[in-house]
C-alpha cells in the first residue's frame, strides 16, 4: 500500500523520508514539485498526481505536505485518511505540527512512522496504544531520562492491541475521576444580498475529555436525541444500544476524543444568530469607494455573541483602505488584499461597525462584483439546535467521577454575499 | 567523546543534530563550530566507537543520531557493522532503532545483513507473543532473498500460532515475502487460505490484504469464508474493513444475480428512482419472473450498513461504492447522506468524495437531489472543489431547480476567480442544451455577459453561445450581429475565431454584415493570432461560395496573404481552400462539391460531462480518480447471468443437510412452488414435533392458509425483491420477518394487513407457549431483531445477560433463516432445509437454561457464535 512517505515544508523541501518497502528515491517529488508549480496556491496542488511508476497522494496540513508515495491500486482515501491520521498523532504528540518540532523530535517521528505502518499497510493507529509503545516526550521525560538513562519506549509490551477494547489502555488511574463532553455545533450558512439564507446546516461534534480509573463503561442521553439526523462515531460507542434506545453507551478512549459528530436534520429551520449590514460601492468616475458594514445580534436566545471576526478577501482593484471602527481593531493587507476586522464581543445597545473610504487603482476598472464577507463568532452555553444531554451514568467502576458538560456555537463556513 | 561529537555535528548540518545530542546525553557539548574541520570519515569513526562503547546511553545517543540521518535521506551504510551488532542489545529502544535501520539498509548490505538472522530466529521462538510478532515483522522486511526459506518456514509457523496478534502479523510477512520472490506464491496461498479461516477480527483485514495483493483471482478461497468475513465486518479495525469491503464487492459481482432490474439494470440516465415506483408496477404487469436476492448478498448489504456511521472516510466511501456497485438501485439512496457527510471534512477528503458524487449523479440524479444546497459552492473553497461543486450541480439540474441553479450560478459568474467563473459559464451552457425550457432564458444570460469587462469572460460566453446557437439553427440574426460587434473589442483569439466561424456558418443570414466582418479582418490578418487566421480562411471560402460578387477579390486578398504565412499549418489551408474553391483547369471533381463541402451541416457538439465514463471503473478507487487504469486496479466484473452455486459458501454442513442437498437439486430442474410447498411439510412436521402441542395446532393451521398466500403473493408482488416474507416456508421464519418488519415499520412486506395481524397472534401464542425466560425478554429480543441488521458492536452489550444472548442468538438464526428461505428462483440447490433441524434445537434451546447446546446445532451460526463467545471473554465484567 503506502510505499514511502515524504515530509515537505512551504519552500519545497523534503524535511523527513520514510520508506516502508525498498527506498523509493525522492526525486520522485519531482513531480510533485511541477504540480504544486502549477498550482498557484497550495490549497489548489490536487491530492493525487500520476508518475510514469508511481502515484503521489498528499495531504496539506499545518503548512506541511504529507507526500505517500503508491505504487499500485488503492482506495484514495484509505491513504488520506490515513494521512491524516499521522498529522493528529503527531499533533496529539508533540501539541503542535510543524516543521521545527518535527526536526526536533525526529526519533519519536521515526519510531512512532514504524509501528503506524507495517508494511504500508496500518497496523497501530489508535493514539493509545501508541502512546503506549512510545511515550509522548515532555520536558520532564527529557530530564528524568538523561538523568537515569531511560528511554522513550515503553518497556513493558503493550496489551492493547490485544485487547478488545483496542482504544483504551489497561491500567489506567487517577486520583480525580473526570468526565468532560463538549458539545460543539458548528452553522455552515450562505446569507445572500438581501440577507434571506440560501442555505444553513448545523454540525455538531461531542468532543470528550475523560479521564477515568479503571475500565467505566458510560452511557450518555440525550433529552431530545432526534433531532441527529446523521451521526458518526468513535469506534467505541456501541451502535446498536444507540439504533434502539437512542443512547450512547460506550468505553472511552483514555484523554481526548471525538466521540461523536451529527447533522442536524434538515427539517429543523436554522436560527442564524447574526446579522451583518452592509453597504459597499466601488464608484466608475473617482478611485474611492464606500464600504460600511454593521454587525449585529439576530437570534442568540439571550446569550452574547462573542470573538466576532470579520474577514473578507477585497478585488484585486483596491489599492488601500482607510477605516474607522466602533470598536475592535482592523487590519488590511495590501498584498494579499484581506482584510480582516477583530470586533470581540456584540453589545446590542451599541452595534459594532466598521466605515470608510477604499481607494482604487487608478486606471483599473471598477470591480464587477463585491467581496463576499466571512464571519466567525461564537456563542457560549448554547446549542443552537436545542441539543441537550439528558444524563450520563457510568458503570463498571464503584467511584464517583465528576462529570461536566458545555455547549457552545460556533459559525463554521458562515458567509455572507454582498 | 566529545570531539567526536562535534565531528558529527557537522556532517549532519545544523543545530537540530545537536539539539538531538543533548537530548539524549548531557555529555555533549553543543558547538558546532570545530565540527567545520572534522572530515566524513571522522564522524563515521565517532559513531562506530559510540556503538561499540559499553555504555547503553551512548549506543543509544548514536542510534538516534544514525536514525536522524535516515530520516533526512543521508546515507548511513558505511555503519553497518558496527549497528548490527547491537541487534541483540537488551534495551529496547536501542533495540527498535537498530530494527529501523537494519529494515532500510538491509537491501545493501545483503552479507552482513545476515548476521542479525539468528536473533530473530531465537526471538521466533520466544514466549511472549509480541516479541514473537515483532521478530516476525523485522525478519519478513529484511528483503534479503536468500533467507526466503528461513522467512517462508517463520511465516508457516506463525500461522498456526496461537495468538491472533502474530497470526496478524503473518499475514502482513506474506506480502512482504511474495513482493520479495513471487516464486513462492503457490505455498503462499496455501498460507492465506488457511488464514482465511481464522476467526479472529485482529487477522481478517491483513489476510484480506494479503489475499489482494497474492492472488486476487482465487476468489474460489473466499467462499468458505464468506458467510463469516459478513459478519466479522463491524468489529474487524477500520483499515481493514476498507480492504474487505472492497475484496466482497468484487466477490458478490462474480456470484450473484444482478438485484438491477432489466429494464434500468444497464442505464438509466433518463429514469431516477423516483420512477421506480412506476417502473415497479409496469414490470408487475408484465408478471416477469420474480428476482429474489440471494440471502447471502443480503447479508453483505445488511452488515455493512451500520458502516456508513464510520468517522473514518475510507470506510464510509467502501460502503457507498459497494452499495453503488451490488445492491438494488433502490437501496444505494440511504449512501447519500453519508457522502454529504464527508463533504465537511478536509479538502483532499472532499475531492475524492466529490468526484464520485459526480460520477454517480450522473447516473443517478434522484440520489443526491435533496442534497442540491450542499454543493453549493463558497468564495473559499479551493477552486478544484469548486469546479467538482459545479460538476454536480449541473449534474443534478433539471426543470424545477434549474431557475434556482441559474441564480445561484449568476453569483458564482462574478466571482474573483476568474477560472472558475470561466467554469460556470460553461455549465450554464450545458443547462441549456440538456433542459429545453431554459435555453433562450440562457443564451439571453450569456449575451448579457459579452458586455461583461472581464475578458476570459466574455471569451468563454463567446465560445458556449457558439456552441448553444449551432445546436439550434434557428434565427439567431441579433445574436450574431451583437457579436459580429464585438469582434473590435475581444482580443482573446479562441473567442474571436469563434464568432469568424459562427458568422461564417450562418452567412446567408447575415448577408450585409458577414462581407464587412471579412473586409476588416483582412486588414488584420497579419497581426491575427494562427487559431483566428485559419477561421478567417475559411469565412472567406465560405462567403466566396455564397456571396462570391462582393467578396471575390477579399477572399483572393486574403488567400495571398495566406500562402505566405509562416505557419505551416495556414499555408497548406490556404492551398487547400484555393484549390477547392477557385475554378481552374486542373480543378477536379471536388470543386464542384466546395459548397456542399464547406456549408454542410455540422453536427452540434455535445456538451457533455468529464465523468461521463468514468464509471466505468470502481467507485472510490485509485483509477476512478485519474480516469485511468492503475497498476494493480482488479476490473469489477458484469453481473453473472446464472448465479454460481451458493452451496460453496455453506461451511459445516450437517447430516440432516446432506440427505436434503440433492433433493432441492433435483428440484431445481424446475423450480415450482411444489418444491417450497413439500419443503414446507417437512419443516412444519419438524415444527411441530418440537413444539408444545398447542402451538403445533395453531401453526399447522396457520401454515395452511400460508401456503395460499404464498401463493397468491408469488403473482402478485413479486417483483418486489423485498417482500421475501411473502415466501416464508417456514412459520418460525414468519414470525421473526413480521416481527421484524413490524418493528422496523418499513412496511417491507406489501402483502396487506390481514397477515400482519396473523402473524401477531401466533408471535402471542408462542410467547405463551415457550417458557416464561423467553416471554419476559421477548421485548429485548424484539428490539434486538430490530437493530439486528445494523448490529454493531452486537457483541459489547454489557447489561445484557448472558442469558439474553442466548435469546438474541436464537432471533439471529431465524433472522438468517429467513433469509436462507426465501424462494430463491435461480437454479440453485438450496442447503436451506437444512436448518430446520437448527431451528428445532432454536426451538427447544428456549426451553433450555444452557446456550451451548443451541449454539452447537446452529450452522452458519458458527461464525456468529464465535463472536458472540468472543463477546463474552471479551468482556470480563459480563457475568
Amino acid at each position: 500500500m503506502i510505499h514511502s512517505l515524504f515530509l515537505i515544508n512551504s519552500s519545497g523541501d523534503i524535511f523527513l523520508e520514510k520508506h516502508w518497502k525498498s527506498v523509493v528515491s525522492r526525486s520522485v517529488c519531482d513531480y510533485f514539485f511541477e504540480a504544486q508549480e502549477r498550482a498557484t496556491e497550495a490549497e489548489n496542488v490536487p491530492p493525487v498526481i500520476p508518475t510514469p511508476h508511481h502515484y503521489l497522494l498528499s495531504v496539506y496540513r499545518h503548512k506541511i505536505f504529507f507526500v505517500a508515495v503508491i505504487q499500485t491500486e488503492v482506495p484514495p482515501l484509505f491513504v488520506i485518511e490515513f494521512l491524516h491520521r499521522v498529522v493528529d498523532t503527531f499533533q496529539d504528540y508533540f501539541g503542535v505540527c510543524s516543521e521545527p518540532v518535527i526536526k526536533d523530535n525526529v526519533v519519536v517521528v521515526y519510531e512512532v512512522l514504524e509501528e503506524m505502518l507495517d508494511n504500508g499497510f496500518p497496523l497501530a493507529t489508535e493514539s493509545n496504544i501508541l502512546k503506549e509503545l512510545i511515550k509522548p516526550p515532555t520536558i520532564l521525560r527529557t530530564v528524568v531520562n538523561t538523568i537515569t538513562g531511560s528511554t522513550n519506549v515503553g518497556d513493558q509490551l503493550p496489551t492493547g492491541q490485544l485487547s478488545v477494547v483496542p482504544w483504551r489502555r489497561t491500567g489506567v488511574k487517577y486520583t480525580n475521576n473526570e468526565a468532560y463532553f463538549d458539545v460543539v455545533e458548528e452553522i455552515d450558512a450562505i446569507i445572500d444580498k438581501s440577507g434571506s439564507t440560501i442555505t444553513a446546516e448545523i454540525q455538531g461534534v461531542i468532543d470528550a475529555c475523560v479521564k477515568l480509573t479503571g475500565m467505566p463503561d458510560l452511557t450518555l442521553s440525550f433529552m431530545n436525541p432526534r433531532l441527529l439526523d446523521d451521526v458518526s462515531f468513535h469506534p467505541c460507542v456501541r451502535f446498536k444500544r444507540w439504533e434502539s434506545e437512542r443512547i450512547l453507551s460506550f468505553i472511552p478512549p483514555d484523554g481526548n476524543f471525538r466521540l461523536l459528530s451529527y447533522h442536524v436534520s434538515a427539517q429543523n429551520l436554522v436560527a442564524i444568530p447574526v446579522y451583518v449590514k452592509h453597504n459597499i460601492s466601488f464608484r466608475d468616475s473617482t478611485s474611492l469607494g464606500r464600504f460600511e458594514i454593521t454587525v449585529g445580534p439576530k437570534q442568540t436566545m439571550g446569550k452574547t455573541i462573542e470573538g466576532v471576526i470579520v474577514t473578507s478577501q477585497m478585488p484585486k482593484g483596491v489599492l488601500n483602505m482607510s477605516l474607522s471602527p466602533s470598536q475592535g481593531t482592523h487590519t488590511f493587507d495590501p498584498v494579499t488584499k484581506m482584510l480582516s476586522w477583530d470586533v470581540g464581543k456584540i453589545n446590542p445597545q451599541k452595534l459594532p461597525s466598521l466605515k470608510g473610504t477604499v481607494s482604487l487603482q487608478a486606471g483599473a476598472s471598477r470591480p464587477d462584483e463585491n467581496p463576499t464577507i466571512n464571519l466567525q463568532f461564537k456563542i457560549q452555553q448554547l446549542a443552537i439546535s436545542g441539543l441537550k444531554v439528558n444524563r450520563l451514568d457510568m458503570y463498571g467502576e464503584k467511584y464517583k467521577p465528576f462529570k461536566g458538560i458545555k455547549y457552545m456555537t460556533k459559525a463554521g463556513k458562515f458567509q455572507v454575499r454582498t | 567523546m566529545s570531539s567526536n561529537s562535534f565531528a558529527y555535528n557537522e556532517q549532519s548540518g545544523g543545530g537540530e543534530a545537536t539539539e538531538l545530542g543533548q537530548e539524549a546525553t548531557s555529555t555533549i557539548s553543543p558547538s558546532g563550530a570545530f565540527g567545520l574541520f572534522s572530515s566524513d570519515l571522522k564522524k563515521n569513526e565517532d559513531l562506530k566507537q559510540m556503538l561499540e562503547s559499553n555504555k547503553d546511553s551512548a549506543k543509544l545517543d548514536a542510534m538516534k543520531r544514525i536514525v536522524g540521518m535516515i530520516a533526512k535521506g543521508k546515507n548511513a551504510s558505511e555503519l553497518f557493522p558496527a549497528v548490527v551488532k547491537n541487534v541483540a542489545s537488551k534495551n529496547i529502544e536501542i533495540k527498535k532503532l537498530v530494527y529501523v535501520y537494519l529494515v532500510r539498509y538491509a537491501e545493501e548490505q545483503q552479507d552482513l545483513a545476515l548476521l542479525s538472522i539468528s536473533t530473530f530466529q531465537r526471538a521466533l521462538k520466544d514466549p511472549n507473543q509480541l516479541i514473537r510478532a515483532s521478530a516476525l515483522r523485522v525478519l519478513s522486511s529484511i528483503r534479503v532473498p536468500i533467507i526466503v526459506p528461513i522467512m517462508m518456514l517463520a511465516i508457516k509457523e506463525a500461522a498456526a500460532d496461537l495468538s491472533p496478534y502474530v497470526r496478524k502479523n503473518a499475514a502482513h510477512a506474506i506480502q512482504k515475502l511474495y513482493s520479495l520472490d513471487p516464486e513462492q506464491k503457490e505455498m503462499l496461498i496455501e498460507v492465506i487460505e488457511k488464514l482465511l479461516k481464522d476467526k479472529s477480527i485482529l487477522v481478517a483485514g491483513s489476510v484480506v490484504m494479503a489475499f489482494e495483493e497474492v492472488c486476487p483471482d482465487r476468489i474460489d478461497l473466499i467462499h468458505k469464508n464468506y458467510r463469516k468475513l459478513c459478519n466479522l465486518l463491524v468489529d474487524v479495525e477500520e483499515w481493514g474493513q476498507v480492504v474487505i469491503i472492497h475484496m466482497l464487492t468484487r466477490y458478490a459481482r462474480t456470484q450473484f444475480v444482478s438485484p438491477w432490474r432489466e429494464d434500468d439494470g444497464l442505464e438509466d440516465n433518463e429514469k431516477s428512482f423516483y420512477d421506480s415506483d412506476d417502473e415497479q408496477k409496469e414490470k408487475t404487469d408484465k408478471r416477469k419472473k420474480p428476482y429474489t436476492m440471494d440471502p447471502d448478498h443480503r447479508l453483505l448489504i445488511r452488515n455493512t450498513k451500520p458502516l456508513l456511521q464510520s468517522r473514518n472516510a475510507a470506510v464510509v466511501m467502501a460502503v457507498a461504492q459497494l452499495y453503488w456497485h451490488i445492491s438494488p438501485k433502490s437501496e444505494a439512496g440511504i449512501i447519500s447522506k453519508s457522502l454529504v457527510r464527508l463533504l465537511r471534512s478536509n479538502r483532499e477528503v472532499q475531492y475524492i468524495v466529490l468526484q464520485n458524487i459526480a460520477t454517480m449523479s450522473i447516473q443517478r440524479k434522484g440520489m443526491f437531489e435533496p442534497y442540491l444546497k450542499s454543493f453549493y459552492v463558497r468564495s473559499t473553497d479551493p477552486t478544484m472543489i469548486k469546479t467538482l461543486k459545479l460538476e454536480i450541480l449541473t449534474n443534478l439540474a433539471n426543470e424545477a431547480n434549474i431557475s434556482t441553479l441559474l441564480r445561484e450560478f449568476q453569483t458564482y459568474v462574478k466571482s474573483q476567480d476568474k477560472q472558475f467563473a470561466a467554469a460556470t459559464i460553461q455549465t450554464i451552457g450545458r443547462c441549456a442544451t440538456n433542459i429545453s425550457e431554459v435555453t433562450d432564458t440562457c443564451l439571453s444570460g450569456l449575451v448579457c455577459l459579452l458586455s461583461n469587462r472581464d475578458e476570459i469572460v466574455v471569451a468563454e460566453s463567446v465560445v458556449v453561445i457558439k456552441k448553444l446557437l449551432q445546436m439550434q439553427p434557428a434565427q439567431h440574426g441579433e445574436i450574431i450581429k451583437h457579436m459580429a460587434k464585438l469582434l473590435d473589442s475581444i482580443t482573446v483569439p479562441v473567442a474571436r475565431a469563434s464568432i469568424l466561424w459562427l458568422i461564417g456558418e450562418n452567412c446567408e443570414r447575415v448577408p450585409k454584415i458577414a462581407p464587412d466582418v471579412l473586409r476588416k479582418m483582412a486588414k488584420s490578418f497579419t497581426s491575427e493570432d494562427d487559431l483566428v487566421k485559419l477561421q478567417i480562411l475559411n469565412l472567406g471560402a465560405k462567403l466566396y461560395l455564397t456571396n462570391s460578387k462582393q467578396t471575390k477579390l477579399l477572399t483572393q486578398y486574403i488567400l495571398n496573404l495566406g500562402k505566405y504565412d509562416q505557419n505551416y499549418d495556414i499555408r497548406d489551408r490556404t492551398r487547400f481552400i484555393r484549390q477547392l474553391i477557385v475554378p481552374n483547369e486542373k480543378s477536379g471533381a471536388l470543386s464542384k462539391y466546395a459548397k456542399k463541402i464547406f456549408l454542410a451541416q455540422k453536427p452540434a457538439p455535445l456538451l457533455e460531462s468529464p465523468f461521463k465514463d468514468r464509471d466505468h471503473f470502481q467507485l472510490g478507487t485509485l483509477s476512478h480518480t485519474l480516469n485511468a487504469k492503475a497498476a494493480g486496479y482488479l476490473e469489477l466484473s458484469n453481473w453473472p447471468e446464472v448465479a454460481p452455486d451458493p452451496s460453496v459458501r455453506n461451511v459445516e454442513v450437517i447430516d440432516l443437510a446432506k440427505e436434503w442437498t440433492p433433493a432441492g437439486k433435483a428440484k431445481n430442474e424446475n423450480p415450482t412452488k411444489k418444491f417450497y410447498s413439500e419443503s414446507e411439510e417437512e419443516e412444519d412436521s419438524s415444527d411441530s414435533s418440537s413444539d408444545s402441542g398447542s402451538e403445533s395446532g395453531s401453526e399447522s393451521g396457520e401454515e395452511d392458509e400460508e401456503g395460499d398466500s404464498s401463493e397468491d403473493s408469488s403473482e402478485d408482488s413479486s417483483s418486489e425483491p423485498e417482500s421475501e416474507s411473502g415466501h416464508q416456508s417456514d412459520t418460525e421464519n414468519r414470525r421473526a420477518a413480521k416481527r421484524n418488519s413490524k418493528t422496523k415499520g418499513k412496511g417491507d412486506s406489501k402483502d396487506g394487513k390481514k397477515e400482519n395481524e396473523k402473524s401477531k397472534t401466533s408471535d402471542s401464542s408462542n410467547a405463551e407457549s415457550s417458557s416464561v425466560e423467553e416471554s419476559s425478554s421477548d421485548s429485548e429480543s424484539e428490539s434486538e431483531s430490530e437493530s439486528e441488521s445494523e448490529s454493531r458492536k452486537v457483541t459489547k452489550e454489557k447489561e445484557k445477560k448472558a442469558k439474553q444472548d442466548r435469546n438474541r442468538l436464537a432471533t439471529d438464526a431465524s433472522l438468517l433463516d429467513l433469509d436462507d428461505f426465501n424462494p430463491v428462483s435461480t437454479p440453485v440447490a438450496l442447503p436451506t432445509p437444512a436448518l430446520s433441524p437448527s431451528l428445532i434445537a432454536d426451538l427447544e434451546g428456549l426451553n433450555l437454561s444452557t446456550s451451548s447446546s443451541v449454539i452447537s446445532v446452529w450452522i452458519p451460526s458458527a461464525d456468529l457464535r464465535a463472536t458472540h463467545q468472543a463477546t463474552l471473554q471479551q468482556h470480563p465484567h459480563v457475568k
